[in-house]
């Protein structure tokens, strides 16, 4: 907010804000960085400088004994790969099955009743959503044992409050007018549902799922890491022996595939979009 | 062409809502089909295992309904504690680096070698998950919260400085040109011109990105980064599922708080 301020009698100084303003402003700030410096205290008390200060050193030694790639492994990724990318395909698949639903109940145009339903489906959303597929992964191999199936469920629990969140925001957005249009013509719920709904929110869907998908991909290379199978097994394994050039292969391979897979989800959604 | 009227079709049939011609709209949804029942063959489950582990996943579901937070009340605060210092020194750390990073990576700022050099470093920073950043700063710095402030605020760079140029992109050019017309140098332009167009917008990012680095926090843990994400692995391990309810829970509820503050700050600034 510009004020005029003579700070000599005389000579109006253009300001940007009012004293007060400022003076907040300067707190805010002041809070914030006595904050970071509270945190970095609490944050570094156990650590030990000497690695800290050795990491350079590490650091080069590990590149030194990671190059060059091991090509010869590619052999032995093939099928884990295609693992991967199955998981991911129907992780989002199985997430998107109940997604839908959980969003027509969540948008507040379409749940049967603003008042139960629809605080539970946004419970469902944002409690899907806070918990990383990698969590759900370590959850489900101990319940489930090891293997595409927990990799896939980890896939599609995450993938529900993505998914949903989004869709249910489109359906809140769509224009009431088609609604009203068919509700007009004596539509039962779910035809105007059917007819007025669906076909809006149809392209966002696609976008939404493929992005997801797209997401999942790079989600699924690594849950292999607690045990879920796919890229992130081989990745553990070579880890675990320090067999640094098959981790910079491996690298190599979940980089490519990011690429396609992120190549892939963009031409889709231009084509849809 | 004339029809007599009473051969106007009486039904109408709702046209297909994506690939108009049949034959390729066939081919796709066949294709697509048969991708799919291979890729659900490739799925080998050992029904058996599963079969036996129903119980210890009904005892999680009993776990999440009966947490148990007194039991590692110790590792459990230990845990949230580091979690959460390190979101905040990570967030800060990374939005002081991403601010010159983004400013560098505007094509509208930036000479063009400085805006390579920008956007390589946010391609690198993007291009690998923060589990696999973490296992290289765990190897390299030791375990600990230290190497997970180093994984967040080296993804938070990419996630900041990417949306940040694409602000400074997009930033109404007239008020720029105003500035310049005042004789300003090029850091008075990026003060006066730019930096209070893109403010908000920055803020509400930052907010976002804590959120998200809180929820990455929870789970470099398991690589041995530090965080509640060791204490959830640990109590995982030893089957005690109510101390992982408990820390599951934890987990939600501070993500749902800080989804529900940022967006109370993010309205009240814009």
């Amino acid at each position: 907010m510009p004020v005029i301020a003579t700070s000599t009698p005389g000579v109006p100084t253009w300001r940007k804000r009012t004293s007060r303003a400022e003076l907040l402003h300067w707190l805010g700030w002041l809070a914030l960085v006595a904050l970071f410096v509270f945190c970095w205290q609490v944050m570094t008390k156990d650590t030990i400088w000497a690695f800290v200060s050795d990491a350079p050193r590490q650091g080069g030694d590990i590149l030194a004994r990671s190059w060059p790639p091991r090509w010869s492994y590619v052999g032995e990724l093939l099928l884990p790969l295609w693992d991967t990318v199955n998981m991911a395909t129907l992780g989002t698949l199985a997430g998107i099955i109940v997604a839908v639903p959980i969003a027509f109940l969540a948008a507040a145009n379409t749940t049967p009743s603003t008042m139960i339903v629809r605080p539970i489906a946004l419970f469902v959303i944002v409690a899907s959503r806070s918990i990383n597929s990698l969590i759900w992964a370590l959850l489900l191999v101990s319940i489930l044992g090891p293997g595409l199936l927990a990799g896939i469920i980890a896939i599609a629990l995450r993938s529900i409050g993505f998914v949903g969140k989004l869709l249910y925001e489109a359906i809140e957005e769509i224009d009431v007018a088609q609604v009203e249009a068919v509700s007009a013509t004596g539509a039962s719920r779910m035809q105007v549902i059917d007819y007025a709904i669906v076909p809006q929110v149809l392209p966002s869907f696609l976008g939404i799922s493929v992005f997801r998908w797209d997401i999942n991909i790079r989600e699924s290379a690594i849950l292999g890491l607690v045990g879920a199978g796919g890229l992130g097994l081989k990745l553990q394994a070579s880890l675990n022996v320090l067999a640094w050039p098959q981790v910079t292969m491996i690298f190599i391979v979940i980089l490519g595939t990011v690429f396609l897979s992120e190549w892939v989800s963009a031409k889709v959604r231009h084509a849809i979009i | 062409m004339t029809v007599p009227a009473t051969e106007f079709p009486t039904r109408w049939k709702r046209p297909p809502l994506f690939i108009k011609n049949s034959t390729t709209r066939r081919l796709v949804y066949g294709g697509l089909l048969v991708y799919v029942i291979a890729a659900i063959s490739t799925v080998d489950v050992n029904w058996q295992r599963a079969y036996e582990g129903l119980d210890r996943g009904w005892l999680f579901v009993l776990g999440f309904l009966t947490p148990d937070f007194l039991t590692r009340s110790r590792d459990i605060l230990i845990g949230l504690q580091e979690s959460l210092t390190m979101t905040v020194c990570a967030t800060v750390v990374g939005i002081l680096i991403s601010v010159p990073i983004g400013i560098g990576a505007a094509r509208n700022l930036a000479p063009p070698p400085v805006y390579i050099v920008c956007r390589a470093i946010i391609a690198a920073s993007r291009a690998f998950q923060e589990i696999i950043v973490a296992i290289l700063f765990v190897a390299m710095f030791g375990f600990g919260p230290f190497a997970g402030f180093l994984t967040l605020s080296f993804a938070t760079i990419g996630f900041i400085s990417k949306l940040l140029a694409e602000d400074i992109e997009e930033i109404d050019e007239g008020q720029a040109e105003a500035v310049k017309a005042t004789g300003a140098s090029w850091l008075q332009l990026v003060n006066y011109a730019v930096q209070p167009q893109v403010m908000p917008r920055l803020i509400g990012l930052s907010l976002y990105r804590f959120d998200i680095n809180f929820r990455e926090s929870a789970v470099i843990g398991i690589v041995g980064a530090g965080g509640i994400g060791a204490t959830l692995n640990t109590s995982i391990d030893r089957y005690e599922y109510d101390s992982a309810g408990a820390v599951l829970i934890l987990i939600i509820v501070i993500v749902m708080l800080a989804e529900y503050l940022s967006g109370v700050i993010r309205k009240k600034i814009q």
